[in-house]
């Protein structure tokens, strides 16, 4: 378990799969969204047309890489890799299934919100590189929504950890042998799936996309692989949120029956279809709305539910 | 709130009805009888071109997509030098058609085009013009016409009275 | 000014108006054929009906035409009147009983008088069940197609070729619906008019026969405001372009310059645009050279050899100029012979005097006298022809002022002075076409001309009017030019007589004397001769002297054939005295066979320019298209790239043009203001539009080279863009690339671009004339008799001639000679001599004979001229192969062996 050879067995598994993952979430989100549109979806290439998801890299792969001359070339180019590096070390602490995750570190929580925010680097960055006003634009959204939800995506899982008394991942999940977390913690949940959508910058969250507005927000310039880094990163993002809210509160790979990592994919896969249904069916909120429905309602619900559960559990103590 | 759930259930039960796609080109629409697609160029009944190069289909076209140069033959009857229709630009409006004074260009069901190099959808006055008189036949525009070329003599068309004697007094 | 009321609306109107003219002026649209702001009214086709009520309170009143019905004072009117209304479309609907259905083949079609007015009747369904009636047509020659079905009988063809253009050929024959218009036999019209037919005709009865040939529809021409290049007049025209050839010229109306029509040169001379000679590559001794390599071939030999530059008439002052700057003025050459110079210098020193005026066209059919000396307007300056013929028909119609005959009222005008011409004088060695008109000709040798000229100025400073001797007839021609008000004398260049240019101007001088306002107008050789000789440089045997005695060993020529100008075997020699010779030009000529590099140049049609007229009006035309290829490019920007590369610049650091009239009027004072005459900026702060709104095919037209569009030609220089983008609306005069209104899609809607109909066009702003800037030099007058020639005259013994350069409309101008259509127009290279010389020579018409001039022999052939001199010879004027000769010349003989 400590010997190097599987760390490295498992870093080199878990970034195979997640990249897979994030691959085939191009064909899953298409398929999905054409069935909840009464449409189809890619269908040719490939049985099911799941060979969209190759085409669909290697036309990424071969886009012409274009560089604006305009723009800050160095942190143009540096700016999409932020994105996913910062999501995929989030999964450093991802507790897949019992012994199957990478590092258990006793912060774990702590770890997963600073990289998880880490990400916005990468928006603010790529949109002020482009030097293009719908960027900059893009950019400024994504920080200023990156700062309200970050504010009580932390607060909401707060009761989470004084349930379980650990900011550890394991920790947390096994606490949730009897209950699930999403049935003391409610409020908690809403709070941070609602967050975690934002977080990802998913619809009906993509302010700083927007393609309405700012024609494509932050991304507008980037071409090729850089642009598919982004994309990547988005559907990374997707599967993270997805994997935390089982783990925090659906009790993780917990489950009768079942091996344990087969609940664990089960209940992710449930949360990234419910991200793609959020998607299908809810319109874009304005941005002075989102933020204000951040401050005004998200946050004092997340210090209340901090509150009570405090409360509670000083009194069940 | 409610709301959002709602519209989300609505969205999510859609998975269960009926698709709207059809599997072109496996499955078909079936074509209207009415149905008109691109543009051919018919022939008059002794198989001469009906085309007379006037310009009006040009002129006609929304998307100038049609160009075409006039020309004549030694007995005075017009022609198309060159008719060129850029199909990638078509939109099959149909305007040419109606613009045709002489049922030159008439139109076909296909609309099937699909090329995968679009120099190919550039189309010459060879790859139009049908040995046919479409959907007019015995149509003949140099016989109403009240210019001589070769088809009749001055006077010798549809009502038309021959020529005027110009040197006979009689009234 | 008289008040009107029109459907209730009042109006105060210009008083001696017909109504049409008055309604058409506010902005009725009221329909009409017969009547033409030019030709005015006869009443003949019963289409302007409206309906003229007695007073106020009438309301059953009276259908009148309005052409035919004066404006008066408190008249009430109506034109939608329902009854007027259907008046009208019932007769388009009579008018169209027999019109063939010839839309589609009809070359009027797009442009047609008859469809927009049958559309603006609602005249739209043939409900007439019976035939046709039908008729021949008839070959009227290579300019005009006849297609007499398509008649309407308007009788406007006869009334501008007969009546306003003089022509005989053409008329009507037979009577009620059989009427036709035609000639008595088949052949080519003999009026140099003859085109204009095409733009008067409402429908397509006459048509453009050279457009015919490459047919292309009003709405698809690319079209930019011209001026014409095939003689100094500088009429205003519309070149139109389609698929990157030239396809048509038409009038662009100037009311003081060429108001209404064309000559047939300025009209079919266009051709030569098209021709397939045309230069198409850069070609160094040979070869086609381009790119990098012509860059340093050309670099070698401008910085190696000392260059001169030959200038051309026929050039803009922007190419001219160009290559002054190139050479250096001091090395900057006219390209002309020194005698031409010689006389060009002379006139502007005439009218640099500021003691005479210079008239426009306009002003020359005013003219209530006028004295042709040395000069046949209908062959060097065709459209001033037709100006003097309306001169001469107005002079008796100001007679009718005291009648009350309306000026308008063509047929009873025309009844009342029935065959009355005005006063003309034609002084010129052959008859001319003018002589039918003239009150009294003279034909002999121009130093005779001349001297009948000295003559009568000496007659009119002895003051004939107080002078009781017996009446000379030079005493009477001198008395009418006292008497007349506006008198105007004619003369040129022509004959390349300085003592004609001499004689006019002293009778101009001495009427002058006698406080008379005589103006003086003269014909030069090209478009732009004035603009040469403004530029002072040294003429052709200037050149070649001091090209020998300073050892240059380079010429560069720019669009001039100098064997048009001078001596054959001294160019041959002197080209071969030089290393190299650069050619600038669009066609290979005999100059361009010559040249070590030639290089394509633009026509007028694919370059902007500026022109000086006779009457030194300056004016520019602007680019109609693209050259066809890269290489073709406008001499101007040719000669600034060689500039360029001569100072040191490489390829890549070539620049466009500098604004190269700014800096002519910055570096030659004689020129300052001439920027003036036209904005140089769009309408609206846009691009004008050089294509219609109806333009066609732009997606397709290139689609078989590639189907993706290329970018549409940028024009950086002009206010003008290549695509149909742009302000649309009245642009200013001088950049009006087309005349179209709604529901006026024929040249008729220049109706709505004047101010009144008929009249002036609105929006002018500004007019730079050269010569009326110029300041007042006194000027001696120059009294005395002529410098006698080395002449032959009297010399009836030899076989050596004098001869006579006898200017051709079709010919004799270089450009428009290349032109199918005029080609087959020009005279055969003729050798004219009186009959006794003929009979002393025994020679017969039509007999083949060499002409030796200078050291070249000619294959020419025996015509009789009846009223030439004897010792003279007449031969057309620099018709090939009768060019390579310094004039003036005489000619021997040679006596072909049997």
């Amino acid at each position: 378990m400590t010997e190097p050879y599987h760390y490295l067995l498992m870093i080199v598994l878990v970034l195979f799969t997640l990249t897979s993952v994030a691959a085939l979430l191009i064909w899953v989100e298409r398929r999905l969204l054409a069935l909840w549109q009464d449409r189809c979806g890619p269908n040719r290439a490939g049985p099911l047309g799941l060979f969209i998801v190759a085409a669909d890299t290697l036309k990424l792969f071969f886009k012409e890489d274009w560089i604006p001359p305009f723009a800050d070339k160095r942190i143009f180019v540096v700016a999409p890799a932020i994105v996913a590096a910062t999501v995929l070390l989030s999964f450093v602490v991802v507790p897949f299934a019992p012994n199957l995750l990478i590092a258990d570190l006793h912060i774990g929580l702590l770890f997963f919100l600073a990289m998880s925010s880490m990400g916005v680097y990468s928006i603010v960055l790529g949109g002020w590189a482009s030097n293009n006003k719908y960027s900059l634009l893009g950019a400024l959204r994504g920080a200023a929504q990156m700062i309200s939800y970050e504010v009580f995506m932390g607060l909401s899982l707060m009761g989470v950890v004084m349930l379980s008394g650990s900011f550890r991942l394991t920790d947390i999940v096994l606490a949730q042998q009897d209950y699930w977390f999403i049935f003391t913690q409610p409020l908690g949940f809403i709070i941070f799936l609602i967050a975690g959508v934002a977080e990802t910058h998913r619809l009906p969250f993509d302010i700083p996309e927007a393609e309405s507005e700012l024609v494509a927000g932050f991304h507008a310039e980037y071409s090729g692989m850089k642009f598919g880094m982004f994309f990547i990163g988005e559907y990374l993002g997707i599967t993270l949120i997805s994997a935390m809210l089982t783990t925090l509160f659906l009790g993780g790979w917990l489950g009768p029956v079942l091996p344990p990592i087969l609940w664990f994919i089960l209940k992710t896969s449930a949360f990234i279809v419910l991200f793609i249904l959020l998607r299908a069916s809810l319109p874009r909120p304005r941005y002075d709305q989102l933020l204000e429905y951040g401050w005004k309602i998200l946050l004092p619900l997340s210090l209340i539910n901090l509150l009570v559960t405090g409360a509670i559990s000083l009194l069940t103590s | 709130m409610f709301s959002l759930l709602r519209s989300m259930a609505i969205t999510f039960l859609h998975l269960f009805s009926k698709r709207e796609t059809i599997q072109y080109p496996e499955e078909r629409v079936p074509l209207h009888p009415r149905w008109r697609g691109r543009i051919v160029l018919t022939r008059d009944p002794d198989m001469g071109e009906r085309c007379v190069g006037c310009y009006l289909c040009a002129a006609a076209c929304p998307v100038d997509c049609i160009s075409l140069q006039a020309t004549e033959d030694e007995q005075g009857r017009r022609y198309p030098e060159f008719f060129r229709i850029n199909f990638s630009r078509c939109i099959f409006c149909g305007y040419c058609e109606e613009a045709c004074p002489t049922y030159a260009i008439q139109l076909l069901p296909d609309f099937e085009m699909a090329e995968y190099n679009r120099q190919n959808l550039v189309y010459e006055k060879e790859d139009l013009l049908i040995d046919s008189q479409g959907k007019y036949p015995g149509y003949n525009y140099y016989k109403v016409a009240g210019v001589d070329s070769g088809i009749k003599p001055k006077g010798g068309g549809t009502n038309e009275n021959p020529p005027v004697d110009i040197h006979q007094i009689l009234p | 000014m008289a008040q009107i009321h029109i459907d209730k609306e009042s109006y105060d109107v210009k008083n001696g108006k017909n109504l049409l003219e008055t309604c058409l002026s506010l902005g009725y649209q009221l329909p009409y054929f017969c009547w033409h702001p030019a030709l005015n009214s006869v009443g003949a086709c019963r289409q302007c009906a409206i309906k003229v009520f007695k007073d106020e309170k009438d309301t059953r009143g009276r259908i009148v035409m309005a052409c035919v019905e004066p404006v008066s004072d408190g008249l009430h009117l109506s034109v939608a009147d329902p009854e007027a209304s259907a008046f009208r479309s019932q007769n388009i609907e009579w008018l169209m009983t027999n019109h063939p259905h010839d839309c589609a083949v009809c070359d009027e079609g797009g442009s047609c008088h008859l469809q927009d007015m049958t559309v603006m009747t609602g005249h739209a369904y043939r409900r007439f069940q019976y035939p046709k009636r039908t008729h021949h047509n008839q070959y009227l020659g290579p300019l005009v197609h006849h297609e007499m079905n398509r008649c309407i009988q308007c009788y406007r063809c006869v009334r501008f070729y007969k009546d306003y253009a003089g022509g005989k050929d053409l008329d009507v024959f037979a009577a009620h619906d059989h009427v036709y218009f035609g000639r008595a036999k088949e052949g080519i019209l003999e009026s140099e008019f003859s085109g204009n037919l095409a733009e008067v005709c409402p429908t397509g009865v006459f048509t453009d026969k050279t457009l015919h040939t490459h047919y292309t529809r009003k709405w698809d021409l690319t079209m930019a405001p011209s001026v014409c290049q095939h003689c100094s007049l500088g009429c205003n025209i519309i070149a139109g372009e389609r698929y990157g050839s030239l396809r048509s010229i038409t009038n662009r109306y100037h009311e003081a310059v060429n108001g209404y029509f064309l000559c047939d040169r300025g009209r079919y001379g266009y051709e030569f645009v098209n021709h397939p000679s045309r230069i198409q590559h850069p070609n160094v001794r040979g070869r086609q050279v381009s790119g990098k390599e012509l860059y340093t071939t050309l670099q070698d030999l401008l910085t190696s050899k000392n260059w001169i530059g030959v200038g051309s008439p026929r050039a803009s002052l922007e190419a001219n100029f160009a290559l002054r700057k190139l050479v250096g003025d001091q090395n900057f050459y006219q390209g002309v012979s020194k005698v031409e110079a010689d006389l060009l210098q002379r006139i502007l020193h005439m009218t640099h005097s500021g003691q005479i005026h210079q008239p426009s066209l306009q002003e020359i059919e005013q003219a209530d006298l006028v004295l042709i000396l040395g000069e046949d307007p209908t062959h060097s300056a065709p459209r001033m022809a037709l100006s003097i013929r309306q001169a001469v028909r107005n002079i008796p119609l100001q007679q009718t002022a005291s009648t009350h005959i309306p000026a308008w009222h063509d047929v009873a005008q025309r009844e009342y002075i029935q065959d009355t011409k005005g006063p003309l004088y034609i002084a010129y060695p052959v008859a001319s076409k003018l002589d039918e008109l003239a009150s009294y000709t003279l034909h002999d040798h121009p130093d005779v001309l001349a001297a009948f000229g000295f003559d009568l100025a000496q007659a009119i400073g002895d003051d004939p009017l107080g002078d009781q001797n017996e009446p000379t007839l030079l005493r009477n021609i001198a008395e009418a030019l006292l008497k007349a008000e506006r008198p105007l004398i004619v003369t040129g260049t022509s004959l390349i007589s300085h003592n004609i240019l001499e004689a006019a101007w002293a009778i101009a001088m001495a009427l002058k004397h006698q406080n008379k306002n005589a103006s003086l107008s003269f014909i030069l050789p090209s478009c732009n001769s004035a603009g040469l000789a403004y530029m002072e440089a040294e003429p052709l045997e200037v050149l070649m002297k001091s090209a020998k005695q300073n050892g240059i060993s380079g010429a560069i020529v720019l669009e001039n054939d100098l064997y048009r100008h001078y001596d054959a075997l001294e160019l041959d020699q002197f080209f071969e005295s030089l290393e190299d010779i650069i050619v600038l030009d669009h066609l290979e000529q005999p100059t361009t066979a010559q040249a070590t590099v030639t290089l394509p140049a633009a026509t007028f049609a694919e370059t902007s320019g500026t022109l000086v007229n006779n009457e030194g009006r300056v004016q520019s035309f602007y680019q109609v298209y693209m050259p066809k290829n890269e290489d073709i490019r406008p001499s101007w920007q040719w000669l600034t790239e060689l500039y360029q590369i001569k100072i040191g610049l490489t390829p890549d650091l070539l620049y466009p043009s500098t604004p190269l009239l700014e800096e002519l009027a910055a570096s030659l004072p004689q020129f300052a203001g001439i920027g003036a005459h036209a904005p140089t900026f769009g309408l609206n702060g846009q691009k004008i539009p050089r294509e219609p709104h109806r333009y066609s095919g732009r997606t397709a037209m290139l689609a078989h080279i590639a189907v993706s569009e290329p970018r549409p030609d940028q024009d950086e220089l002009s206010p003008f863009s290549f695509t149909m983008e742009g302000s649309r609306g009245f642009p200013p005069p001088p950049l009006t690339p087309y005349y179209w209104s709604p529901g006026w899609n024929s040249n008729q809607a220049l109706n709505k671009y004047q101010i009144e109909v008929g009249g002036a066009l609105a929006g002018r702003h500004a007019e730079v004339n050269l010569f009326a800037m110029a300041s007042t030099i006194p000027y001696p007058t120059k009294k005395g008799g002529v410098n006698q020639s080395q002449s032959v005259i009297q010399n009836a013994t030899t076989h050596t001639f004098e001869l006579l350069p006898i200017t051709h409309i079709f010919g004799s101008e270089e450009l428009s000679g290349y032109g199918d259509a005029i080609s087959k127009l020009a005279p055969a290279p003729y050798f004219a001599i009186n009959k006794q010389e003929a009979s002393r020579l025994s020679l017969q018409p039509g007999v083949d004979i060499h002409l030796r001039i200078g050291k070249q022999t000619y294959p020419l052939t025996v015509q009789i001229g009846q009223e030439l001199p004897a010792g003279c010879a007449a031969i057309p004027y620099n018709i090939p192969p009768l060019t390579g000769i310094t004039w003036p010349a005489q000619g021997t003989l040679i006596p072909t062996t049997p």
